[in-house]
């Protein structure tokens, strides 16, 4: 219990998608104008998250992993190819999904719906997930030993893009009244922004749990 | 279109400098901030990213015409991704520590914005020797930037270049001189500081040419 609210809090804070690993950073970037849109697209990425990475899971350690289908038999190159697959098929199931339920975040969110399975923080929890499986849980909070372990790391993931996506948005709604210098403005002062942030959440890397 | 025509040469040129991936089009942040805390990494996921983007650039290109519709991004994410994973085995093999460095930006490199966005605004609608142009310029101007922000944050935050100690031992304050290295030019924070200063140095040079 204490190894998943470990893992569930240092996904939110210490191990940030966006500000410690700069993860999704081009949707971020280019959805963060509005606090609502932000919300929206952060819900869907802890979504997609929520679903994908425990699918990779099993995926790696029943198919993909070294003598899991039969001896002798390592698939392990396969993985890019099958996470990618994985996660274009549940980014087309969230879309009609979104689409169904409300179609107003769905024309809102526009062709950034789509691009969630392009958004590096889903292939990229995966690909941390797969070296997380190699640690060993005694000595490692972020080791990772079975799908309840997934479920707390893509949770605080996805809650901690949508942190950050969110934050960014209330600075950037307030900047837009700013006197920003010329060829600073827009994308310049967004990257200064994020990087203050991210110094801001370096203060959580002494949290111990 | 003769080979290296003046619109091929454009076509080469352009994200170099006016249409830079990084800077202008804003594609391939998120690995051009985590892989340059120092420069060698910085290199080879440039290099990683030029090849890759133009080979799968010229695949695209040649199957441009026969590629349903409505299985287009899917068609070009396994194609990206069988590239990416015989260049992860590649670096893997012949520069291993660079590759434990680099962990997962290189399968990141899948959904490097810069691979999906050229794919579906130039190759899918050009030839292949243009589409093989474009997924190399795009890919140096993206190195550019990496290896500049990676030279500064090694110089700056490590005193090296490439490993090799530029700045003197004597002059470091615990050997009595005045000089300390910059810790935070380490940090994942400074990086985006740092791209954003290229950008204010890219937009402000190019006033002219970017209204």
């Amino acid at each position: 219990m204490e190894h998943f609210i470990s893992l569930f809090v240092r996904s939110i804070f210490v191990d940030n998608m966006i500000f410690a690993f700069f993860l999704g950073m081009c949707s971020y970037l280019a959805v963060s104008k509005t606090v609502k849109t932000s919300l929206g697209l952060g819900i869907a990425v802890t979504f997609v998250l929520l679903i994908t990475v425990p699918v990779d899971y099993l995926l790696q350690t029943k198919v993909l992993a070294d003598g899991a289908l039969a001896e002798g038999v390592d698939l392990t190159f396969l993985a890019f190819i099958l996470f990618i697959a994985v996660i274009a098929a549940m980014v087309q199931l969230v879309e009609m999904i979104v689409e169904k339920f409300s179609p107003s975040l769905y024309n809102a969110l526009g062709i950034f719906l789509p691009l969630i399975a392009v958004n590096c923080a889903i292939m990229g929890a995966s690909l941390f997930m797969q070296q997380r499986i190699l640690l060993d849980p005694e000595t490692s909070t972020q080791a990772i030993g079975g799908v309840g372990d997934c479920v707390a790391y893509a949770l605080g993931s996805g809650i901690g893009w949508t942190l950050a996506i969110v934050g960014l948005a209330a600075i950037r709604e307030k900047m837009a009244y700013s006197d920003v210098p010329k060829p600073l403005q827009g994308l310049g002062i967004t990257f200064i922004t994020v990087g203050l942030m991210a110094m801001a959440f370096m203060c959580f890397s002494g949290l111990k749990l | 279109m003769s080979l290296f025509s003046k619109e091929n040469g454009a076509v080469f040129t352009g994200p170099l400098n006016l249409n830079n991936p990084v800077a202008v089009q804003v594609l391939g942040i998120c690995s051009a901030l985590a892989v340059t805390s120092q420069l060698k990494p910085a290199i080879v996921m440039g290099l990683s990213v030029t090849v890759i983007t133009a080979f799968s650039n010229v695949i695209i290109s040649l199957l441009r015409k026969t590629i349903p519709n409505r299985i287009r991004i899917i068609v070009q994410l396994v194609v990206v991704a069988a590239l990416v994973t015989i260049v992860s085995n590649i670096l893997k093999a012949y520069v291993y520590d660079v590759s434990v460095q680099l962990s997962v930006y290189v399968g990141l490199i899948i959904t490097n914005c810069i691979l999906m966005g050229r794919l579906e605004a130039f190759a899918m609608q050009n030839g292949p020797w243009e589409s093989f142009l474009d997924g190399i310029g795009n890919g140096l101007g993206y190195a550019f930037v990496l290896v500049v922000v990676g030279l500064l944050r090694e110089l700056l935050g490590f005193g090296s270049i490439l490993g090799f100690q530029i700045i003197p031992d004597s002059a470091y304050m615990d050997n009595g001189g005045l000089y300390i290295n910059n810790g935070m030019m380490t940090m994942p924070a400074m990086a985006l500081i740092l791209v954003a200063c290229f950008i204010w140095v890219h937009r402000a040079v190019n006033k002219e040419e970017n209204k």
